[in-house]
């Protein structure tokens, strides 16, 4: 008995300190899809979080290798039954969960990366990454010899598909001969997987090899065949340094940052949030060695109009059968970046 | 010198002595779990606590591995059935996989249909979807003489492509810019809750079906000749057994369990059809089944404690930070040292003179 009342003091206590703790600091919590040791889209998530983590009066953590069905439900709630403020889940099948314990926890802030659902107390955020696969897509086009460039994607959604357009149409305006051959895996960390595919890229004459998925598996099967290799996500570069010439890379920091930033004042509203090149949420990884200088100011240059506000899906756009899809003088909306399930001309393969 | 020596049992270990060596199996699995938080620096009594918290410690957390349990359970009791009769099923994520397309067909189909209509449909297409793709190994065993293992983790591979297939194309919900889902089944489409838990209808589901399948097995005929074969298929055969027709039985049945988890996780948890839907509860049954030595109610226990295990670690993720990847080691040493410890019921080891 005398135990009981004992643990049940401590218990109390802890409980206690646990409750002031929370009153004064600001908990933020995020679930990733994949393991953070993945190298790739975790990974850049977790950096940021690392930014929040830095914050004064912010304490951060994380729940890594959700599945995206049921599983994710179960984990983004019980963050909000454990008194986090923020909950930032970043990938696209966590979206309807996320959504129906939005609705049961109207004070928590929640926030939804890659998809397109919105609530009071629920924003959804992306960066615009093609911007950055545009930029890498001129460095491939300007190093490929064959010009048939690889592309190991994942899964035939929008945002893949509007990456590997971006990175064709960069292609194209350095080499408008050259076309971007695509195989899916239907995997977004599977290294054995992902090398494979890259390997029957590389036997049909591919010298480039450009991937959507978070494993280096590609990387590392253009190093083996000695080509060249895009990366994604983080700097790819220890995986392949004879390869790798660079890599479109995300850079979380500053966004969650500003929206920790904004709950702890209060001033924080549901918004959809589409952050690029411009804020600094996207970018190219450091070149390699390899790329000349030349191939470097090109993409600068490049960088420095999208900056300025041009667009990377500006007219004149054709698919791959050739029906213009974006006119002359035209540029496409964001719903229409949003829902691209069409490939431009030069890409070979299906959206299947 | 002192010896140690292997040497069987007269009779098999009892009830009793069973459990002692399966408690003290997983008193040795989480002691060296405890071992390796201590090496990756995190306090382990703390760990373990934190786990056990996550997993049992809340009406909550018992809610979520119950949720959990449910799936993981009806693939079990499938694969039981058919282990029972030596038949490998491996392919109860196949199963799985076509009963959730099979419930999502007349979902999407008669979504208007009343709910007591509409739901037993969903299940009757569900088993038959999945009774048919575990029937489909069985036949191609009798003709061809293929080996069952090989072909039904074939063709886990054929069902979960045949789902994307589907909803990346014709079920692909039309406002989801692009993504890969069905669109959401209407109200009367989806199990309810039970009052207000979380925890959805399939819960009985399990509990009748568990004890249909018990009761097969005990009193039926049917399922004393499937016992009778499987412990032996010679004598079975000898004595006028219907191997062949036994083993298109318990692929179906196998098959259909699978298949009724499938609907449950389509309807009561995910209530669409999404790729994501496919998370291994196929490949995890068949561990659940042979850790509980396929009885029905251990079945329930040890998918009940394993679905716990899974929900735990969620919470050492989020208070200690212990890596996702802990969770298949700690799940790895348990299987490891239950199933080592299985050798102590027909053998033990005695100390002697050589």
């Amino acid at each position: 008995m005398r135990l009981l009342k004992i643990m049940g003091m401590i218990m109390l206590s802890l409980g206690f300190c646990a409750a002031s703790l929370a009153a004064k600091e600001l908990k933020v919590g995020f679930v990733y899809v994949s393991p953070i040791g993945d190298a790739g889209y975790s990974y850049a998530h977790d950096v940021g979080r690392q930014a929040v983590e830095a914050m004064d009066g912010v304490t951060t953590s994380y729940v890594e290798s959700v599945p995206e069905g049921a599983d994710s439900e179960r984990v983004i709630l019980n963050m909000a039954r454990k008194g986090y403020d923020v909950i930032f889940a970043t990938s696209f099948g966590f979206m309807d969960p996320m959504l129906k314990v939005a609705k049961q926890f109207p004070k928590i802030a929640f926030l939804h990366c890659s998809g397109f659902k919105m609530a009071e107390n629920m924003s959804n955020y992306f960066g615009r990454m093609y911007q950055a696969r545009y930029l890498s897509g001129i460095v491939a086009g300007s190093m490929t010899k064959s010009k048939v460039i690889g592309y190991v994607a994942a899964f035939p959604i929008p945002e893949v598909i509007r990456g590997i357009n971006a990175f064709t149409l960069g292609v194209q305006s350095v080499n408008p001969e050259a076309t971007v051959r695509v195989v899916w895996t239907k995997t977004w960390y599977d290294p054995a997987t992902e090398k494979e595919a890259a390997k029957s890229l590389l036997d049909v004459g591919a010298d480039v090899i450009a991937q959507h998925q978070d494993s280096p598996g590609p990387q590392e099967a253009a190093q083996e065949k000695g080509v060249y290799s895009i990366g994604y996500n983080s700097d790819m570069s220890s995986f392949a340094p004879k390869a790798h010439l660079t890599a479109p890379v995300w850079n979380w920091g500053p966004y969650y940052v500003k929206v920790v930033e904004q709950v702890k004042n209060g001033t924080w509203k549901a918004e959809s949030a589409w952050p690029g090149l411009k804020e600094g949420i996207v970018g190219l990884s450091p070149f390699g060695p390899m790329v000349p200088q030349a191939v470097q100011d090109k993409v600068n240059k490049a960088k420095a109009n999208i900056i300025g506000g041009k667009k990377v899906f500006s007219g004149l756009v054709k698919d791959q059968k050739g029906n213009v899809k974006i006119a002359a003088g035209a540029a496409a909306t964001d719903e229409e970046l949003l829902g691209m399930t069409w490939f431009v001309n030069g890409v070979v393969g299906t959206t299947q | 010198m002192l010896h140690f020596r292997i040497t069987k049992r007269q009779e098999p270990l009892g009830a009793g002595g069973s459990c002692l060596v399966l408690l003290s199996a997983l008193f040795l699995s989480l002691l060296l779990s405890g071992f390796l938080l201590f090496l990756r620096g995190t306090p382990p009594v703390d760990g373990l606590l934190t786990l056990f918290q996550g997993a049992f410690g809340t009406k909550w957390a018992i809610e979520d591995s119950i949720l959990k349990a449910i799936p993981i359970f009806l693939c079990s009791l499938g694969v039981a059935v058919a282990f029972r009769l030596q038949i490998w099923n491996i392919g109860a994520e196949g199963q799985f996989a076509l009963g959730a397309i099979g419930a999502t067909w007349i979902a999407l189909t008669f979504p208007d249909w009343p709910k007591a209509a509409l739901l037993p449909a969903m299940i009757v297409a569900a088993t038959v979807a999945g009774g048919a793709w575990g029937m489909i190994p069985a036949i191609l065993r009798q003709r061809f003489k293929t080996n069952e293992i090989i072909v039904t983790l074939m063709m886990n591979y054929i069902a979960i492509l045949f789902l994307q297939y589907l909803v990346y194309g014709i079920w692909k919900d039309p406002t989801s810019f692009g993504f890969p889902m069905t669109p959401e089944f209407s109200e009367n489409a989806i199990v309810g809750k039970i009052g207000t838990t979380s925890i959805n209808w399939g819960l009985a589901h399990c509990l009748v079906l568990g004890i249909l399948v018990w009761g097969f097995f005990k009193y039926t005929r049917l399922g004393f000749e499937l016992k009778a074969c499987g412990d032996n298929v010679r004598a079975a055969r000898y004595a006028g057994l219907p191997y062949d027709r036994l083993v298109v039985l318990v692929m179906v049945l196998s098959g259909a369990l699978a298949g009724w988890a499938g609907f449950l996780e389509a309807s009561a948890t995910v209530n669409r059809l999404q790729p994501s839907i496919i998370v291994g509860y196929g490949y995890t049954a068949i561990v659940v089944a042979w850790l509980a030595r396929l009885h029905p109610l251990s079945i329930g226990i040890a998918s009940f404690l394993l679905a716990g295990l899974r929900v735990g670690v969620e919470n050492l993720q989020l208070d200690l930070q212990v890596p996702a990847a802990f969770g298949g080691i700690i799940e790895g040493l348990i299987l490891l040292t239950v199933l080592a410890g299985g050798l102590f019921t027909h053998y033990r080891i005695v100390r002697g003179k050589t």
